[in-house]
């Protein structure tokens, strides 16, 4: 259904020192439904404008936005429908001339950002000759460049002119490539952003007053002039920066560090400038990348929202009090999260005193943290201590609604720890096991109520990566999954419902991806050319890099598993099991681009093959090998969707929104046609 | 303990709405009109820091949803005043807000505290008169009152009844009255300067509620002949002999007088007494007669010391009720509602009785040679509420002084 369109409505204010029109943004819905600006939208400042033009006894303009919304940027659902240069350059022209209006009206003009105002939203208001910011606004920012996109309806250009190239630079390229990071009222003051901050109390009135007082001729406002002096090694910074987020694989914002730079040329004319944005549009709102981008942010922002897999009509139990089996780091990454985010007691068991009181130390650390950074009152952080309850003791679960474990991973200790467990806890009391690759099913095989176990597969680092594997076994039940589900809700994971299958999802897909890495070394190739290439498809890590994070003894323990289960698609690499075994944590020495092969390493792989490889190549058997094992996995059932995998590629291993995950990528780059004589592609 | 004389030192409101759907305040919330109203009278008294609040006195009719929770809390925190300022609502129907005043005022004198905001907010529009209530059946089953006393207009046609020499053409003059007294003192500028303009969110955008809605400066005799009487057939009372259904809130600043003083902060008027009196409920509207001769009598003054009068005229039946019993001039004394009264502003229950203190001190600005003032209000289930204040913008006040001095020279020669 498409949203409510945005209009502009004006209202006349007498006020002391004459007319004013207060014209307020509004879509007529509440603040969950932000005001988003779209052709209709366009047309309806169109007319605004006409009638501001039009009446001669104005004395001033303020533009608003509804409660707790100024406007939340471009209509977004346009963008699927544009796909030529053409277009693109023509929404960025219509957007500019309907804009350029306000800021060519003869009379003061004020924009009063009382809430949310991102891209396009931001964008008008650079028109205004003022801008006042409440105090209370959270969501201030560019999203364009994270969208790959460009700010193009003024923002690339009025930014740098209004508060200089570093500021422009911070907000359009830096926060929007560090996931899209926003600013908040104060902020956007220091910046220069805004030149008045008032609370949000009475945010309207004192910005009318404001206006107000610039009519009278008794206020002004003292703007530096931009220091445009350090422009070459900003933007030369800048560039490197994207290099390192992105390798070169979506244009935008090395296009949007080049129209900083360009509007930072004082002698071209801001229509000069606003052409080139325009152009810019044209060029990437018809790329692949911006379609991708598009796809995976309704993915993420819309349709992770409702957790597609989790049973309708069925009530989640009650979760009370929680049990934790082991005190390792996973399991004390995990006390911190139920603790901060469910606020229930927190059960720690763990065989030995000293690794109890590691885990202890680790959470109360964490707790402490949370206080240093004022995000968590001491007195609260006291409490959530208190919360947990270290023991060594198994009927210290007793009263336990949900226990999970985070013991070794080896089947026979997983079925002895839930076994125990079984035996103290009531019959309702869920089991959930954050394996990462053994079968849920056979785990829960030996136990009484083998109803009740369910995975729960979290990725490392817990605190920063959204996604929860939600894994059902052969004998799990609905309640025992709602109930899941519902706890993922609380502790703000986004949730995927995952059938047991070896490695699940995303360890399945980043085992088989790694495998063919290891392989091509295996054969000849260079780590660093590996690493090079993946890098250019735009992938947040390394593989090499990744693998040290992982840890190679971990990685190689995920691959035998599915090694076992599908020999063929996943060979045991000798050279991976030598490495494994003499536990060395990673490829490489240092970090960085001086980092080289550690020797023990080139040791280890002193006999491998001879053969070349050239960068298209390793790309090509990658790509090829991952849409047959996405085939395979979608044929199996592990997820029903395609748009499943995206979600999690994103949300569990940072894949980026500009390849839309993984099957967006494969479908637009011809691997699933050629491959599988289709794609993945579905409404 | 003993009292201490306690001063006002100023009193604004918002401007008055139209209760309902097509009202400027229908989408503001009533807590919201509240702040806005406390931090404009800090605004205008940059001398009183948010810090000197002891006290954040609230008077509303319907005490739940936006007017609920502890009105006179939560506005402390919404409004930005520090967590140290204490606050309370309370309710006394009509005299909601006169009741504010005169409780913050009592701990003022008593030496609870010092410096004290009170004032009055009704959302008539959020709030129907009655929507929620739940009479006990005894007042009807045991005839504890007659049925009429539970609609204001019929307690009005009843007053009618009492007084048959006040006919519908005496209370139709009276209304227009009202109406042309309101409309000279908004073509002064007057009562711009009492209201406090708020920017409000209407389905079409932001506007700026910066006047009332409820005056009909273009009233005629022959227009409010023939208003229809909605209480009764043959009826007297109607719409424009009575106050209109509103939403608007008023507030003011009090202290001790003896601080004021200390800190050189000038007051506009001093509270000399207040009094409340009940009477049958089912002519509520003889309220401030009663309230008044008790008012009168504990301040030991009477009528003809009284220079000015602010009565809230909820019907205009009750008005002239009052004027005959105190002698005034009927159709208009120039003594009363100077500025017209709630039929032409509107009357937003527990706000008016501090709107008539925004009022008088206005009045008393404007006649300094007035010595004393009276605001009264009638308020439903039968009581009136009056509060007697004496000037303190007179020019005579300085005169006073220094005609003391001379005395006690005198004496002392």
């Amino acid at each position: 259904m498409a949203d409510k369109p945005t209009l502009f409505y004006t209202n006349m204010y007498e006020s002391n020192v004459g007319k004013i029109a207060i014209v307020t943004m509004d879509n007529g819905e509440d603040y969950k439904k932000p005001s988003t600006l779209g052709e209709k939208a366009l047309a309806s400042l169109n007319e605004t404008m006409d009638r501001i033009e039009a009446d001669k006894d104005l004395k001033g303009m303020m533009l608003c936005g509804k409660h707790y919304i100024f406007a939340a940027g471009v209509d977004l659902m346009q963008i699927p429908f544009v796909n030529t240069f053409e277009q693109g350059r023509q929404g960025g022209a219509a957007g500019h001339a309907a804009m350029k209006r306000i800021m060519d009206l003869k009379i003061p003009t004020l924009a009063a950002i009382n809430g949310v105002a991102l891209g396009g939203g931001l964008e008008i208001s650079l028109y205004c000759d003022y801008r006042t910011v409440s105090k209370s606004v959270t969501a201030i920012g560019f999203p364009e460049c994270f969208l790959s996109l460009v700010p193009g309806w003024g923002g690339s250009s009025l930014t740098p002119r209004l508060i200089g190239p570093e500021k422009a630079l911070e907000l359009i390229i830096y926060n929007a490539m560090n996931q899209n990071r926003m600013i908040n009222g104060s902020r956007a003051f220091e910046m220069g952003l805004a030149d008045r901050m008032f609370e949000a109390v009475e945010f309207f009135d004192e910005s009318l007053l404001f206006l107000e007082s610039i009519i009278e001729g008794k206020e002004t406002v003292e703007r530096k002039p931009p220091d445009m002096s350090k422009l070459k090694s900003l933007a030369d910074a800048a560039r490197n920066f994207v290099d390192m987020r992105v390798h070169g694989a979506t244009p935008a914002p090395y296009r949007a560090v080049e129209l900083i730079e360009g509007a930072c040329d004082l002698n071209r004319s801001i229509g000069e400038c606003f052409a080139e944005e325009d152009r810019a549009l044209g060029d990437l709102v018809k790329s692949r990348q911006c379609k991708a981008s598009i796809y995976s942010f309704d993915l993420i922002q819309r349709r992770a929202r409702k957790p597609v897999g989790r049973p309708q009509d069925v009530k989640p139990r009650p979760i009370r009090k929680i049990g934790l089996i082991g005190a390792g780091l996973m399991a004390s990454q995990l006390a911190v999260l139920f603790l901060r985010r469910m606020g229930v007691p927190v059960v720690m068991k763990d065989i030995k005193q000293e690794f109890l009181d590691k885990g202890v130390g680790y959470v109360k650390g964490e707790l402490s943290a949370q206080v240093s950074k004022r995000k968590m009152t001491q007195a609260k952080a006291d409490y959530l201590g208190h919360l947990l309850i270290p023991t060594l003791d198994y009927s210290d679960f007793a009263d336990c609604d949900f226990v999970i474990e985070a013991v070794f991973e080896e089947m026979p200790i997983k079925q002895q720890v839930f076994a125990e467990t079984e035996e103290v806890v009531s019959d309702t009391c869920i089991l959930a096991t954050n394996t990462s690759s053994l079968s849920i099913t056979e785990m829960a095989s030996k136990l009484e109520h083998p109803e009740r176990v369910v995975g729960f597969h979290f990725f490392n680092p817990v605190a920063i990566l959204p996604l929860l594997e939600i894994i059902k076994g052969e004998e799990t039940d609905d309640v025992t999954l709602v109930t899941a589900f519902e706890c993922a809700k609380k502790i703000r994971k986004n949730a995927i419902l995952v059938k047991d299958s070896p490695g699940f999802l995303v360890n399945r897909m980043l085992t088989r991806f790694m495998g063919d890495c290891i392989q091509m070394v295996d054969e000849g190739a260079e780590f660093e050319q590996i690493d090079d290439a993946v890098l250019s498809l735009g992938l947040p890590m390394a593989p090499f890099d990744l693998l040290a994070l992982v840890g190679p003894a971990v990685a190689f323990h995920v691959g035998e598993t599915l090694h076992h289960a599908w020999p063929d698609r996943f060979p045991i690499s000798e050279h991976m099991k030598q490495l494994a075994e003499a536990k060395i944590t990673s490829i490489y020495q240092g970090g960085g681009p001086g980092k080289k092969v550690n020797p023990k390493v080139a040791e280890i792989w002193h006999d491998k093959g001879d053969r070349e490889f050239v960068k298209e190549e390793i790309v090509d058997r990658l790509l090829t090998n991952i849409t047959y094992e996405i085939d395979l996995i979608l044929k199996e059932k592990v997820v029903s969707d395609p748009k499943d995998i995206d979600t999690a590629m994103i949300l569990g291993a940072g894949w980026p929104f500009f390849n839309g995950g993984i099957t967006f990528y494969l479908d637009v780059e011809g691997y699933t046609p050629k491959v599988l004589q289709k794609v993945f592609f579905s409404i | 303990m003993k009292a201490r004389d306690v001063v006002l030192v100023d009193a604004v409101r918002t401007a008055f709405g139209r209760a309902g759907k097509k009202g400027a305040f229908w989408n503001t919330r009533a807590d919201d009109m509240v702040v806005k109203v406390i931090r404009e009278l800090l605004r205008r008294n940059p001398q009183i820091t948010p810090e000197m609040v002891d006290e954040n006195a609230w008077g509303a009719f319907c005490q739940e949803k936006d007017q609920g929770t502890t009105l006179g809390r939560t506005s402390v925190l919404l409004a930005g005043l520090p967590e140290t300022t204490a606050g309370f609502s309370i309710d006394r129907m009509c005299a909601g807000g006169m009741s504010a005043l005169t409780t913050a005022a009592a701990e003022i004198a008593l030496g609870a505290c010092d410096v004290a905001v009170a004032g009055g907010v009704e959302h008539m529009g959020h709030h129907p008169m009655g929507a929620s209530a739940d009479p006990n059946p005894r007042f009807l089953t045991d005839r504890l009152v007659d049925q009429s006393a539970m609609s204001m207009g019929e307690t009005a046609e009843n007053l009618h009844d009492m007084f048959p020499e006040i006919t519908k053409e005496m209370a139709d003059e009276y209304a227009l009255h009202s109406q042309r007294k309101a409309e000279q003192a908004k073509d002064s500028g007057k009562i711009a300067e009492m209201i406090v303009p708020m920017t409000v969110y209407t389905e079409h955008g932001w506007v700026v509620a910066d006047h009332d809605e409820q005056p009909r400066p273009e009233t005629t005799v022959e227009g409010l002949a023939e208003l229809r009487t909605p209480f009764r057939v043959m009826g007297k009372v109607t719409a424009g002999n009575s106050s209109g259904l509103n939403d608007g809130a008023a507030g003011c600043l009090l202290m001790a007088k003896d601080v004021a003083k200390d800190l050189g902060i000038d007051y506009k008027m001093q509270l000399e007494a207040f009094a409340y009196a009940g009477v049958k409920p089912e002519i509520m509207g003889i309220g401030p007669i009663p309230a008044t001769q008790k008012v009168l009598k504990i301040a030991g003054l009477k009528m003809d010391d009284i220079g000015l009068i602010e009565l809230n005229e909820a019907f205009a039946v009750q008005a002239v009720a009052f004027m005959q019993e105190f002698g005034l001039e009927f159709p208009d004394d120039p003594r009363m509602n100077i500025y017209g009264g709630a039929i032409a502003f509107g009357h937003p229950l527990a706000s008016s009785g501090v709107r008539l203190a925004c009022h008088l001190m206005h009045a008393f600005g404007e006649h300094p040679e007035v010595k004393y003032g009276l605001m009264t209000m009638c308020v439903g289930l039968g009581q009136g509420g009056s509060v007697i204040w004496k000037n303190k913008q007179r020019d005579g006040q300085k005169k006073e002084k220094k005609e003391k001095k001379e005395r006690t020279k005198k004496k002392k020669e």
